[in-house]
């Protein structure tokens, strides 16, 4: 099992998704101006500020050839994580529905949160336990999620929220207490929390760890198939 | 160059007519206006330390990890296992006054650059702030700004801010302060120096364009006090971009990993001028620049601006030439535009050209060593230099209602409001972060080292003002009290010396006393200063900030898993006040709140400091104990108060133990007794909890003072300090402490 890592110049939490990635697999990391994803079984786009975010937080970074490439490996079903800017970078990729907007309060907000499993059938929460909660902090500016009320609908009704923000714990404004969707497909997942900084209790919670587990456990079961 | 006024150049340009005169003897002719601005530059305090550099000769420098001292980008200490810890401080306090927010991300941004100039890649960020009092709107403007700005430019880049101070003070009203202290790590054969060698080698300037922000921010922003009407200072002030860094600060790792570079410096204040002699002057070479080389981001700048410029996010490095082109692929591939823009030469001089014509020639030396340096003439003030703080208190109280009233006070309600605005997990170490332990603690794990350090920084200005000796020797006692708490022994320190006018009398006292008391305090703990920083002139109309010197320690633990939250933790365990505190109401934040200020205040056993702390370390690393809080603003009541929220737990406690042990008789507050005792503050004391057999353990070993006060349990925080008790439920200490800096100002 091998996880893809995407740098872009100003990502920020490469480094931390690699470490945390090879607690469970290999990892390598991908460089934003190729297209080559070196036999990667998944591919996480990680946090930070590609390009800077100046434009709009991912704007940029979804014409990078990596991306077309990591595009590409998504439509054929290989299964991409994206983390906070990650998530911003599918939104505008196209390969998730929605946006993020800037959180309610204007301010940026560092905080451990709890979060509830709403979904474990897919490849990024099948080690989770339905209703299980998950301590994993966010970081961000821009994570307030936002689509037109038809499009959350039909998240809902598809099974596409996979986690949200327990009560009383949405940092950001996000709409119907979204934390995390998945692609229609189900193999294309953006999160705001950073499940690579909750992987260790030492710093402050393993719960991330089983987003990584769900992943190894959905590519070996493909492998021995 | 001339400003057409009918005023001397030099004299506009801060330099005074000796000064002057020392110049055009230096060069045997008078200076051209390039070579007038190099030197007014070179020879401002901000580059030249004029006043300060012979009394921070006298502080002890020298130490068993020590790698790299004062003089380099920044101190470096070694942390076992091949690694080497780079850190400073450094203040950006005019700038941040003039334009908050690109004032503190600037400053940021330059102590970054600092850090990983000696090749260590950044891992995180502590800041220390001084305001006017939060019912000043442009207090709260300052302090949002501030803020923002910090975490905009550390939260971009991706590197941690954990921890910090905030405090404030209506001396700091049109003077804030704002320093920044920055961690590295580095394996260490990738450490770097900045002294240019090789003749023939080739100068390479990398990063940012060359704008004309920033010019005569040194000698102008830096080192004269500001006024009202002080707007056209405004366009000086510079503009930082966090992307920018995030790539120079990869591709300089990169260049430094393939081991392309020769030497390498940060341009930060007076840009090109300082970092260009200075380099020359460490390696005792000449360096000749061509201005007309160097990436311009307007047109039709002229040499001199060009050489004065502070554009942020730059770096200059010498290069072998065979290596040029390798080390130009390196930047092209981080995106970072670089040009040779000169060569080392055997000169001894700094000569700049313009397309090959000779505009500047100047002697390194005397760039950089021949600044006269000036005797401070200091005398104690006959008078009180600061005018009390307004009251805020009556000094009767009930003492619930002073402990809620000091728990919503500025300078000792929670700070989270403004660390939650900042990345403080980056980087996968943090393993205690903001407001959970007394100090940030940082495992060395992910670089392959065993162990974590700890960070703390530490001032407060009240006190140094109400006796710099004395207040400086507990800036440094609370830092290392901070690292002990988390089981942390320190390596090294940095400090940053913010004070007022040094040429006036009682300034100049206030400083050489606290230098003094720096030197005195970290002889007798052992902790070397390998570097720091110092911002003199902080006054404005209204007079002289407090004299504030702020101290960042690093220091190592070798189990992160022990380090000691503050957080109460179990109810049963047993609290007890460990260390020779002796609290005192002069000085407090009571007194404050109450509206006086103190003249004199104790002085510590620094032997008997010494040997608490080592105590207080053994105790957390042996993993026995379940919380450590030192006792400091709002004194013993408001520490026990923060250890119950965090822990969400009450404590019963009984202060008979700490009332039989003092006051003692030359105390001034012993007619209130209880209120010193709940309230009174001084350095020195720990408060540890643990299982009962634990600090029975401790108090039986006999070698430090251990005062057995009560236990952890229940829904409130119960205090018996004989003529006084309280009882307040933990909903009301929680809407008291987490009160924060952004909310409403409190009555309080």
């Amino acid at each position: 099992m091998k996880f893809g890592v995407v740098q872009f110049p100003g990502s920020c939490d490469e480094r931390d998704a690699l470490l945390a990635a090879k607690r469970f697999g290999d990892a390598e990391l991908l460089w934003h101006a190729e297209r080559d994803l070196r036999g990667a079984d998944a591919v996480i786009v990680p946090g930070g500020f590609s390009y800077g975010d100046y434009l709009r937080a991912g704007a940029i970074a979804r014409f990078s050839p990596m991306m077309d490439a990591v595009s590409e490996f998504a439509l054929a079903g290989g299964p991409v994580l994206g983390i906070c800017n990650g998530f911003q970078v599918l939104c505008e990729v196209g390969l998730l529905p929605g946006a993020l907007l800037p959180n309610d309060s204007l301010r940026f907000v560092c905080r451990q949160v709890e979060l509830e499993v709403v979904n474990t059938g897919t490849p990024f929460t099948r080690a989770c336990e339905e209703g299980e909660r998950l301590s994993i902090p966010v970081k961000h500016f821009t994570g307030c999620y936002f689509a037109p009320e038809s499009a959350l609908e039909e998240l809902d009704a598809n099974g596409q929220v996979l986690l949200r923000y327990d009560a009383g714990q949405n940092p950001n404004g996000s709409l119907r207490d979204i934390a995390g969707i998945a692609s229609a497909q189900k193999n294309v997942f953006g999160l705001m929390p950073h499940p690579e900084h909750a992987v260790d209790p030492l710093t402050g919670s393993s719960d991330g760890g089983k987003l990584f587990a769900s992943l190894v456990a959905h590519v070996e079961e493909l492998v021995a198939a | 160059m001339t400003s057409g006024t009918a005023e001397a150049p030099h004299r506009a340009l801060g330099l005074t007519d000796a000064e002057y005169e020392l110049i055009v003897d230096k060069l045997g002719r008078e200076p051209n206006g390039l070579e007038l601005a190099v030197f007014s530059l070179m020879w401002s305090e901000h580059c030249a330390y004029k006043h300060s550099k012979k009394l921070l000769r006298t502080l002890p420098t020298e130490g068993e990890h020590v790698v790299m001292g004062p003089g380099e980008n920044a101190g470096v200490v070694d942390v076992g296992d091949g690694l080497v810890a780079a850190f400073k401080v450094e203040s950006h306090n005019h700038p941040s006054a003039v334009e908050p927010f690109q004032g503190a991300a600037t400053g940021v941004g330059g102590i970054l650059r600092d850090v990983f100039a000696v090749g260590a890649r950044p891992i995180c960020v502590l800041d220390s702030l001084r305001f006017g009092t939060l019912d000043s709107p442009r207090s709260r403007f300052l302090l949002d700004g501030v803020v923002g700005g910090i975490g905009h430019y550390g939260n971009s880049i991706g590197v941690a801010t954990v921890g910090g101070e905030i405090y404030f003070e209506a001396p700091y009203e049109t003077n804030c302060l704002v320093n920044a202290m920055c961690v590295g790590l580095a394996p260490s054969e990738r450490l770097v120096r900045s002294a240019a060698a090789g003749i023939g080698n080739v100068v390479v300037l990398f990063g940012a364009l060359t704008g004309r922000d920033g010019i005569g921010g040194a000698s102008v922003l830096a080192s004269a006090e500001l006024e009202a009407g002080d707007d056209a200072k405004r366009p000086s002030v510079q503009v930082g971009d966090p992307f920018e860094e995030s790539k120079l600060l990869e591709c300089s790792l990169d260049l430094l990993e393939q081991a392309l570079l020769g030497s390498l410096q940060d341009l930060g204040a007076a840009g090109l001028t300082s970092s260009s002699s200075e380099m020359a002057s460490k390696g005792e070479v000449g360096l000749d620049l061509d201005v007309a080389r160097v990436p311009l981001r307007e047109p039709g700048m002229e040499p001199f601006e060009v050489m004065i410029s502070e554009s942020q996010e730059r770096m200059l490095c010498v290069v072998e030439p065979d290596r040029l082109d390798a080390v130009l692929a390196v930047c092209e591939r981080w995106e970072v535009r670089a040009t040779a823009i000169g060569e080392v030469t055997d000169t001894r001089r700094l000569r700049v050209f313009d397309e090959g014509e000779l505009v500047g020639d100047m002697p390194v030396e005397a760039l950089v060593d021949e600044c006269p340096l000036y005797d401070l003439e200091p005398a104690a003030p006959s008078d009180p230099v600061y005018p009390p703080p307004a009251r805020r208190l009556p000094d009767e109280g009930d003492p619930a209602d002073t402990l809620l009233a000091l728990l919503r006070s500025a300078n000792v309600t929670s700070k989270r409001d403004a660390f939650e605005r900042y990345d403080s997990i980056v980087g996968s170490r943090t393993v205690r972060r903001p407001a959970a332990a007394d100090a940030a603690v940082l495992t060395l794990a992910p670089d392959g080292g065993s162990g974590a350090l700890a960070v703390s920084i530490d001032g407060n200005g009240r006190r140094v003002a109400c006796d710099p000796f004395v207040g400086t020797v507990e800036a440094v006692l609370e830092c290392a009290r901070n690292l002990a708490c988390v089981g942390a022994e320190p390596l090294g320190l940095t400090n940053c010396l913010n004070f007022a006018n040094p040429e006036k009398p009682h300034v100049a006292w206030q400083l050489e006393r606290s230098v003094a008391g720096l030197a005195a305090a970290c002889e007798a703990l052992a902790v070397p200063v390998v570097g720091g920083n110092v911002s003199l002139y902080n006054e404005g109309a209204e007079g002289p900030i407090y004299p504030t010197p702020v101290v960042g320690m690093v220091g190592k633990l070798p189990a992160p898993e022990h380090a000691a939250g503050l957080a109460f933790r179990e109810a049963g365990h047993a609290i007890a006040l460990v260390g020779p505190f002796r609290p005192w109401l002069a000085g407090s934040e009571l007194e404050q709140l109450r509206g006086s200020l103190a003249g004199g205040l104790p002085e510590p056993d620094l032997a008997e400091h010494a040997a608490a702390l080592a105590f207080v370390r053994a105790a957390v690393r042996s993993g026995a104990i379940a919380s450590a809080h030192d006792v400091s603003e709002g004194g013993l009541a408001c520490a026990l108060a923060e250890s119950c929220v965090a822990g969400a737990i009450g404590a019963r406690i009984d202060c008979a133990a700490l009332l039989e042990a003092g006051p003692s008789d030359e105390h001034p507050g012993a007619e209130r007794g209880h209120e010193a005792a709940l309230f009174g503050e001084g350095p020195g004391g720990v408060l540890l909890s643990g299982s009962p057999d634990a600090i029975d353990a401790l108090a039986a070993s006999g070698e430090v003072r251990v005062l057995r006060l009560g236990e952890v349990g229940g829904e409130r925080l119960e205090l018996n300090a004989g003529a006084a008790a309280l009882s307040v439920s933990l909903d009301d200490l929680r809407a008291a402490y987490e009160h924060g800096v952004f909310a409403p100002p409190s009555a309080g």
